[in-house]
């Protein structure tokens, strides 16, 4: 008697406010969303990994990943990830430094043309960039120039995975290392002048040491993403030979299919420490001595003078050859009919997109299915993020902690271990319902709506943080329950922020190709592994169209998005300046 | 009848009590002001009064019934209570009338009843002509006033205010005041006020509650609290008290006579004074002035005086107690020199009681 009496007051205390019933429903079904897409898959995945058979099994483990090609594609992996950041890190500095400290011109069409790749699927870039570069390349031809016929294309190599790593990756260095650089209080740089230091001393001793943790925030972003990149590893290292971790699990889950999955999750359990070691490491760095500082900075311009002229020349020389080469070779590409053929009014065609919109039945049903799946994927997501942030901002507490976590974790892990826990997590049939959704359309939905959580949740926790909770106050006082205010108060309030998050799902998910490259099977591909599928099968031509028509949904996405910017909240939209 | 009762309410938050054993009566239609320096514990009183918080200890009753304690709680939108938030709260996306009939929408009120309602609170504020407008377009006192009306338009039992006159500027803030006062009368509501301003809670509230870290020191109407204050932090807090110490403490009748730096003063003490040797004395700046000539008074060595236009501020120290500064005011027109010796009479003073 004593001891459940005692249990009940425990319980009291645990939950001291006695919430109405909606609340609890609401926050119980966002538990089962999280638990049954993030955290039971990666645990099922951590299990299958240590213990295939049931039993904790480290010598199988040690065994498989003393085996010479896991170490290959292991230290592959590492080498590519830490050099592309490396490059990543110095590019991204140079370009924020230069649009946020200098007096440079035409900065807002600079810093959108720099961050643009970032928004361009990397299987689509990888492609530009190979036929960009190819003996046959059209662009190249155009310009008189040629690569010498015969011998390795110059990109299917470790330096051309790393190049294009660094490239792709510059822009998340640049928007952490901007944000920091416009946190610098004035008085800070003013201080240093005024103690007689000029402009390129300030840089060097002020301003970068002082933008430390932002610099290393943004490492860490592109280390985790260039260990994670699939489409450049994919398109440039599968040819060159040259495995890392994820082509290895990607070639392996092909040759063996399922049987393959508990040695896969071992491989995968191997990428999320290596992820996770990275971060651990840059947050690391950054933070050591944190000299923090935040302030409302002024804007620093030093002014390049003459040098100003060679500066902007320079800014766009790297804009053009980075971004706008490639991608006319990609245009280029796809509007001829075979690879190679120059182009002329005489070969100009349009059969290509014809195909790939109307005839061939397959990139036709890819694309419409990558569509559906990401509608759905943002429709459920916006709801499910304009409740989770509500809780995670105004409620807080342990239970919400965890479920913030993981879907933080689902994000950040490369994508492809998240299918792997996937398949692992839904090969069997469901409970109740009987059948499984491996090999179905909905396997794909469910990884979806676990990867992107975390993306369409950001900006609304960042709507909330900015209303004042007085306002969800005032319409309890007015005695509205839970789902009224929700529906009268808060959503109209934060609907801004949610429609951000939902744009960003969009622009990802559509062409995304991490996840879904496990995931697809014969009767059901989205549009994201068509441009490696097609690339392999040989249809260069039709490859470099579907890659076209991606970039143009993105650029369309962008546009609709940049006109709705002034009702978003500031800082969303990664493109603006 | 809603009667709000507290009785021995405690809230604490990461192991400090923020409010410590707070026990008051509030009679229905009483205007009250709950005043306290900031971080005393007035704004937790508050939430926990609108059930935004849990009690630790202790229980609110609304009229008959129990709403706060430490087991149950009802929450805000079933308590019937209204509030003026301190930043107004007025939601940005509907109308000044959506605004103020919100309350009525989610009690289920027909539209006509709605309308009718909102026009009549919005009336009582003087903004009936701007039920259309967008919370953004209004002024601040204009924002005020919304939130008046939409607390009045719920027709709550209790209408709670968290400092609604802060981000006012100085001319507003004197306007508003009236208009609360008028509100008041008008509705007859039980009003309870929470304030750092001690002028606003003076000229406001039928009594005035006054906090100290986390405790309830004084509950009285506000020409108590000046008068008799019973502590030392009432004394000083109210009209800019002054608190002197006191010898050879000899009650008379409803007065005492105390000896103030040596020369015997009789002053205003309450009947059950006791004879005690020390005791500290209230004195209000308006009851100490420069003895006339002839008069005996206490010795003071000037240190700064202050023109203040219709009168002198004059800071000085006590020959007999050199580390205890007072003020007096004294005639715009007497030159008194810095460092120069005045004479100090008190006409008035309250023996502070000493502390249960």
């Amino acid at each position: 008697m004593a001891l459940i009496a005692m249990e009940k007051v425990e319980e009291r205390r645990r939950l001291p406010a006695l919430l109405p019933k909606a609340e609890w429903v609401v926050l119980g079904l966002l538990v089962i969303f999280v638990a049954g897409l993030s955290f039971a898959p990666l645990l099922r995945l951590a299990i299958t990994a240590i213990a295939p058979a049931g039993v904790i099994d480290l010598g199988h483990v040690a065994e498989l990943l003393w085996k010479k090609k896991v170490l290959t594609a292991s230290t592959n992996t590492l080498v590519v990830a830490l050099l592309s950041t490396l490059l990543a890190m110095v590019l991204g500095t140079v370009a924020a430094a230069l649009t946020v400290l200098t007096d440079m011109r035409f900065k807002t069409a600079w810093v959108f043309a720099f961050v643009l790749p970032l928004m361009i699927p990397p299987q689509v870039t990888a492609l530009a960039w190979v036929q960009a570069f190819s003996p046959s390349s059209p662009v190249l031809g155009l310009l008189g120039l040629s690569l010498h016929d015969g011998g390795r294309h110059p990109l299917y190599s470790p330096g051309g995975i790393i190049l294009l790593l660094g490239f792709y990756h510059a822009p998340l260095v640049f928007l952490t290392v901007r944000a920091a650089l416009r946190r610098l209080p004035a008085e800070l740089v003013e201080a240093a002048r005024a103690a007689g230091a000029t402009s390129w001393p300030l840089i060097f001793t002020i301003i970068l040491p002082l933008a430390r943790a932002g610099l290393f925030a943004g490492a860490a972003l592109a280390f985790v993403s260039s260990i994670s990149n699939f489409g450049i590893q994919a398109m440039l290292g599968i040819p060159a030979r040259y495995p890392t971790l994820i082509t290895l699990i990607y070639q392996q889950m092909n040759s063996y299919g399922p049987s393959a999955l508990a040695d896969m999750a071992v491989l995968a359990l191997l990428l999320s420490i290596l992820t996770i070691v990275g971060v651990a490491i840059s947050g690391w760095l950054g933070q050591r001595g944190d000299v923090r500082v935040d302030g409302i900075g002024r804007s620093l311009e030093i002014r390049l003078g003459r040098w100003r002229p060679i500066v902007e020349a320079v800014s766009w020389l790297f804009i053009v050859l980075t971004m706008a080469l490639p991608l006319s070779a990609l245009v280029a590409t796809s509007v001829v009919t075979g690879f190679g053929q120059e182009l002329s009014w005489k070969t100009l065609t349009l059969v290509n997109y014809a195909n790939a919109l109307v005839h061939q039945a397959s990139i036709r049903n890819a694309f419409l299915t990558s569509l559906l799946l990401t509608s759905i994927t943002v429709a459920i997501l916006m709801i499910v993020s304009l409740f989770m942030a509500y809780f995670i901002v105004w409620k807080r507490g342990p239970l919400v902690r965890v479920l913030h976590l993981f879907s933080e974790l689902t994000y950040a892990l490369p994508g492809i271990i998240l299918a792997v826990a996937m398949i692992l997590f839904f090969l069997r049939p469901l409970p109740v319902l009987g059948f499984s959704i491996y090999g179905t359309v909905w396997i794909i939905l469910a990884a979806y709506l676990s990867s992107f959580l975390a993306l369409a949740l950001r900006p609304v926790l960042g709507g909330f943080a900015q209303i004042d909770r007085a306002m969800e106050e005032a319409a309890q006082v007015a005695g509205a329950g839970f789902l009224a205010r929700m529906r009268d108060v808060i959503i109209p309030l934060v609907a801004p922020a949610a429609v951000a998050g939902g744009v960003m799902v969009f622009m990802s998910a559509l062409n995304e190709i991490q996840v879904s490259i496990l995931l697809v099977s014969s009767n059901v591909r989205t549009i994201g592994p068509m441009v490696v599928f097609l690339e392999e099968g040989g249809s260069s031509t039709l490859a470099a169209a579907v890659g076209c028509l991606m970039i143009a949904a993105v650029l369309i996405l962008m546009l609709a998005a940049t006109c709705f910017s002034r009702y978003l909240p500031k800082g969303v939209l990664p493109w603006q300046n | 009848m809603a009667d709000i009762v507290i009785s021995d309410l405690s809230k604490m938050y990461g192991g400090k009590r923020v409010l410590d054993r707070v026990a008051m009566h509030i009679v229905d239609g009483e205007f009250i002001a709950v005043l306290g320096p900031s971080g005393c514990g007035k704004t937790t009183l508050l939430r926990l009064l609108a059930g935004f918080e849990t009690p630790d200890e202790g229980t609110i009753q609304l009229g008959d019934r129990i709403v706060s304690s430490r087991e149950a709680n009802v929450p805000p939108e079933k308590r019937n209570i209204g509030i003026v938030f301190q930043n107004y709260a007025l939601w940005p996306h509907m109308s000044v009338a959506d605004n103020v009939g919100y309350a009525l929408k989610i009690a289920g009120a027909s539209t006509q009843e709605r309308l009718q309602r909102s026009r009549d609170a919005l009336a009582v504020v003087g903004m009936e002509n701007l039920a259309e407008r967008a919370p953004s377009d209004l002024s601040g006192g204009q924002r005020q006033r919304v939130a008046l009306a939409r607390c009045l338009a719920a027709k709550p039992s209790v209408m709670l205010l968290d400092e609604p006159l802060a981000n006012l500027d100085v001319h507003l803030r004197a306007a508003m005041e009236n208009e609360f006062v008028r509100f008041h009368r008008h509705t007859g509501a039980t009003m309870v006020y929470i304030t750092h301003d001690q002028s606003e809670a003076m000229a406001l509230a039928d009594r005035i509650a006054v906090i100290d870290r986390g405790r309830l020191v004084q509950f009285d109407r506000p020409r108590d609290l000046y008068r008799e204050p019973q502590s030392e932090m009432v004394a000083r807090f109210i009209g800019n008290g002054q608190v002197l110490p006191v010898q050879d403490v000899r009650p008379d009748a409803d007065a005492a006579i105390v000896s103030i730096f040596g020369k015997d003063h009789r002053v205003r003490a309450r009947r059950s004074e006791q004879v005690r040797s020390s005791a500290r004395l209230s004195v209000h700046t308006s009851a100490m002035r420069l003895a006339q000539p002839g008069e005996d008074g206490f010795a003071g060595k000037v240190e700064r005086v202050i023109y203040r236009g219709n009168h002198s501020q004059v800071d000085f120290l006590v020959t007999a107690e050199p580390d205890l500064q007072l003020t007096l005011h004294a005639p715009a027109d007497v030159a008194i020199p810095s460092d120069d010796t005045i004479q100090v009479c008190i006409s008035d003073g309250w023996v502070i009681p000493a502390a249960a």
